[in-house]
């Protein structure tokens, strides 16, 4: 993310520490909350005053979503107490938090899917009533939208199932700005932008950037750290369900967030790594045109090569990774596959988990043939299979034959990176699927998709953040479903994909 | 303690206790008088719910919109087939079974052949289908009732110790049907596109073939379900099955089985089998009126169910 918000004024910490208590829209000293054995947060002091933007990073179940549920009234902390605007709030809830003005769009997507965009609108929106409620929640849902996404192309009339997440991001982040009857002070964003891409995460932050100056407050939490940095006014960095530094923005840079947050290493490895050169090309493993392309360009991918698929969200690259998956069961024309496939999902809740399973047998789904003992799959074979996946990558969690749901989402995520690396598939297709995993994760993931890549697996990964494609080989740059551009990773910078994904197709 | 909360915490056990209760409050009508012979009345009738309760649970497993309505007419079907093919002459047990397992999966496929290939959604699909096979019933069978060779209405009414022999080959039946569920791929693939179908799709589980061959198991269940209903009620009908519609599925659902797919429970469907059943029994001792009867049934039904899952939610 560019460093664009140097010439933004803000007003500096000194004015805002004056009189503070009174201007705090929302004070938590001392929160604690326990789900069974596991502390979620172990007694955190957090306040949130008028007219600033207050960053919040941490790896995944660092309790940052638990802290902000207790500020948006969907969780009573088990000790502590919350104070508004100064006075304590014996009895503080959902209701209440609404009364104040405190909305959030929180990172597990919440729209009803068989609904309208108008339609989710009125959910929140109950003075939008009588005849011709529909007309009104469009008006008011259309207009935020163009104020938020200039130039998106989203109708109010149409159904959420319908459009892509990047869309359905675009739409709940609007969402919690319309106003109608209550009042809007805070808007906590959880990981807003996860899935979007640089484009409009840019104008989301930069209406950020404009809501604050006009007084109001934020809460950003996101695992781009640039975002923050380049964002926030004050950070504050949680790890293990404490809060282990804070201070203003700019007393922190990226290597001191990272140290602070624990856990991860220099990422300059990653690069040093890729650098060091490999062997040459091995045989060939995918060769695919997709539908729509008319000139020569297709993409190819040979054994040990990881290919990244960059360009705006949705131009056809999570399209083209499906297309593979189809051809590796069934003949395509256009598209060659020579080895088994394995796909890693981004969007986890529809496209990944099975939540009704454990960890280890949504691990274990992908490789059943091969845990069979016999005819039966033996329980045996298919806990080593977990254990060793939850050692490799790190699964966090006492027993892997919990519920998948009692893992956070990073872990969900890890789980899934199991199911399609702990099988036999020799083409590894991830579909963006780092979208609100934490940066420790993230390097471990890399090191690991690196390892195997070594080892002669292939990897296609369609990503939305720039940062990632430094693990590539390879990238090719997608636009309305065409490859626009074919580099190498010696060539790549930001501006190049910028520059293909705006310009005219080749 | 700790293993009765553990017990408690499977849902199969509410319809085994309801069964449990039911007979209890026969007996206590009674005054103790035909206990045991109730039980070996209920284990026969249960027999024949339970096996067609099996494919319907495998059926409803496969996730929102999946059940299998063709059951009645495809239970009528193939106890004519059988029973002709029998045609009377032991020496053609083996062969007429074989027939109407055939019959009864010749019906699955058709009806996962109209799901596939026209898109129509299952509940339709089977639901146009019965009426089909129903025709086709009424001009093979021609209204005739055709009896069972001796030797296997015999078979099907042996008892041992007053136990019937066929409730124990079922109860084998439904301990393989278990094992196949948990421990075989196939198993796995019907619970896993039960839950999300997309995700199944994307996790490397072969969907169609799955589906297909669910409705296969379910048809052939129905196949030999009518022939062993011939033989257990000396001759085939049209009618025979009539009644196994709406107890297909409320015994998977009472069993503990989840109607939005990806959960299913074997010795529920066991345990919902013998209590409705025993229910009906009970009714019947009691004396009320078909209407009462009727009513009672169905709000027993529903109580059991608001239990089970008020249960559920707890957990």
């Amino acid at each position: 993310m560019p460093e664009a918000s140097a010439d933004i004024i803000r007003p500096d910490g000194a004015e805002k520490h004056f009189g503070a208590v009174s201007m705090d829209i929302i004070r938590l000293d001392g929160a604690e909350k326990h789900f069974g054995a596991v502390r979620a947060l172990a007694g955190v002091d957090f306040s949130v005053r008028a007219g600033e933007c207050v960053g919040l990073v941490g790896h995944n179940g660092a309790g940052k979503s638990t802290l902000m549920h207790m500020v948006a009234g969907t969780l009573t902390p088990d000790g502590g107490q919350i104070a508004v605007r100064g006075g304590v709030e014996a009895s503080y809830s959902v209701p209440r938090a609404q009364q104040l003005g405190i909305r959030c769009v929180f990172q597990e997507l919440s729209l009803c899917p068989n609904l309208s965009v108008a339609e989710n609108t009125r959910i929140n929106h109950a003075s939008l009533h009588g005849f011709g409620w529909r007309r009104k929640a469009a008006d008011l849902i259309a207009a935020k939208l163009d104020e938020i996404f200039p130039g998106h192309s989203i109708s109010a009339s149409d159904i959420v199932g319908d459009l892509s997440i990047t869309s359905r991001q675009m739409v709940e982040v609007a969402r919690a700005f319309t106003v109608t009857q209550e009042p809007l002070e805070l808007v906590i964003l959880d990981e807003p932008t996860s899935s979007l891409d640089a484009q409009t995460a840019g104008q989301l932050l930069a209406f950020v950037r404009r809501f604050i100056a006009a007084g109001k407050s934020c809460i950003l939490i996101s695992h781009v750290l640039g975002e923050v940095l380049g964002n926030a006014d004050r950070i504050v960095v949680m790890r293990d369900g404490k809060v282990v530094a804070a201070g203003q923005a700019d007393q922190f840079d990226r290597d001191r967030l990272v140290t602070a947050m624990g856990g991860a290493e220099a990422r300059e490895k990653a690069a040093a790594e890729i650098a060091s050169g490999k062997p040459g090309p091995g045989p060939l493993r995918v060769r695919a045109r997709p539908p729509r392309q008319q000139d020569g360009n297709e993409l190819v991918a040979r054994a040990g090569e990881i290919i990244g698929l960059a360009g705006l969200a949705g131009h056809g690259q999570t399209d083209l990774l499906l297309a593979i998956f189809a051809a590796a069961s069934r003949a395509k024309t256009g598209i060659e596959v020579t080895a088994p496939v394995a796909l890693v999902a981004g969007d986890r809740q529809s496209d990944g988990i099975f939540p009704q399973w454990s960890i280890a047998e949504n691990i274990g789904i992908r490789s059943l043939a091969r845990l069979r003992n016999g005819l039966l799959i033996s329980p045996q074979r298919e806990a080593e299979l977990a254990e060793l996946w939850q050692r490799k990558i790190g699964i966090r969690t006492p027993d892997m034959n919990n519920n998948i749901f009692s893992l956070s989402g990073g872990n969900q995520q890890k789980a899934l990176f199991a199911r399609a690396l702990g099988s036999d598939a020799k083409i590894v297709l991830m579909d963006d699927p780092m979208r609100g995993v934490d940066i420790g994760t993230k390097l471990e993931v890399y090191d690991l998709v690196r390892e195997e890549a070594r080892h002669g697996r292939t990897f296609l990964w369609y990503t939305t953040e720039t940062e990632e494609l430094d693990n590539c080989d390879h990238i090719y740059v997608f636009k309305n479903g065409r490859i626009v551009a074919n580099l190498r990773r010696d060539e790549l910078t930001e501006e190049k994909i910028i520059q293909s994904s705006f310009g005219d197709a080749a | 303690m700790a293993s009765l909360r553990t017990l408690l915490a499977r849902p199969w056990i509410w319809s085994f206790f309801g069964a449990l209760l039911v007979w209890l409050a026969t007996i206590a009508f009674t005054g103790g008088y035909g206990g045991g012979g109730m039980i070996t009345a209920a284990l026969s009738l249960a027999v024949f719910t339970v096996i067609v309760g099996v494919g319907q649970m495998f059926v409803i497993t496969l996730g929102p919109g999946n059940v299998d309505l063709s059951l009645p007419a495809n239970i009528g079907l193939a106890s004519a087939v059988a029973m002709k093919v029998m045609d009377g002459n032991d020496a053609m047990i083996a062969v007429g079974l074989l027939a109407a397992l055939a019959c009864g999966m010749a019906i699955g496929a058709v009806n996962y052949l109209l799901i596939w290939a026209l898109r129509i959604p299952p509940i339709i699909a089977t639901l146009s289908a019965s009426f089909v096979i129903q025709s086709v019933d009424i001009s093979y069978g021609r209204g005739l009732q055709i009896k069972p060779p001796p030797g296997f209405a015999d078979f099907t009414n042996w008892q041992v110790f007053g136990i019937p022999v066929l409730a124990i080959l079922t109860v084998l039946f439904t301990i393989g049907a278990g094992i196949v569920l948990q421990r075989m791929i196939y198993g796995r693939s019907v619970l896993a596109i039960g839950q999300n179908i997309r995700a199944a799709w994307l996790a490397g589980v072969s969907v169609g073939r799955t589906r297909f061959l669910t409705y296969m198991l379910s048809g052939a269940l129905g196949g030999l379900d009518g022939a062993l209903l011939a033989g257990y009620f000396r001759g085939a009908n049209v009618d025979i099955g009539n009644e196994y519609l709406l107890a297909s599925i409320a015994v998977v659902v009472i069993g503990g089985t989840s109607v939005a797919g990806g959960k299913a429970n074997v010795p529920g469907v066991w345990g919902a089998a013998l209590f409705l059943v025993l229910l009906l029994t009970m009714l019947n001792t009691f004396g009320v009126s078909v209407g009462v009867r009727l009513v009672l049934t169905g709000l027993i039904i529903v109580g059991v169910i608001t239990a089970a899952g008020g249960q559920k939610a707890l957990r």
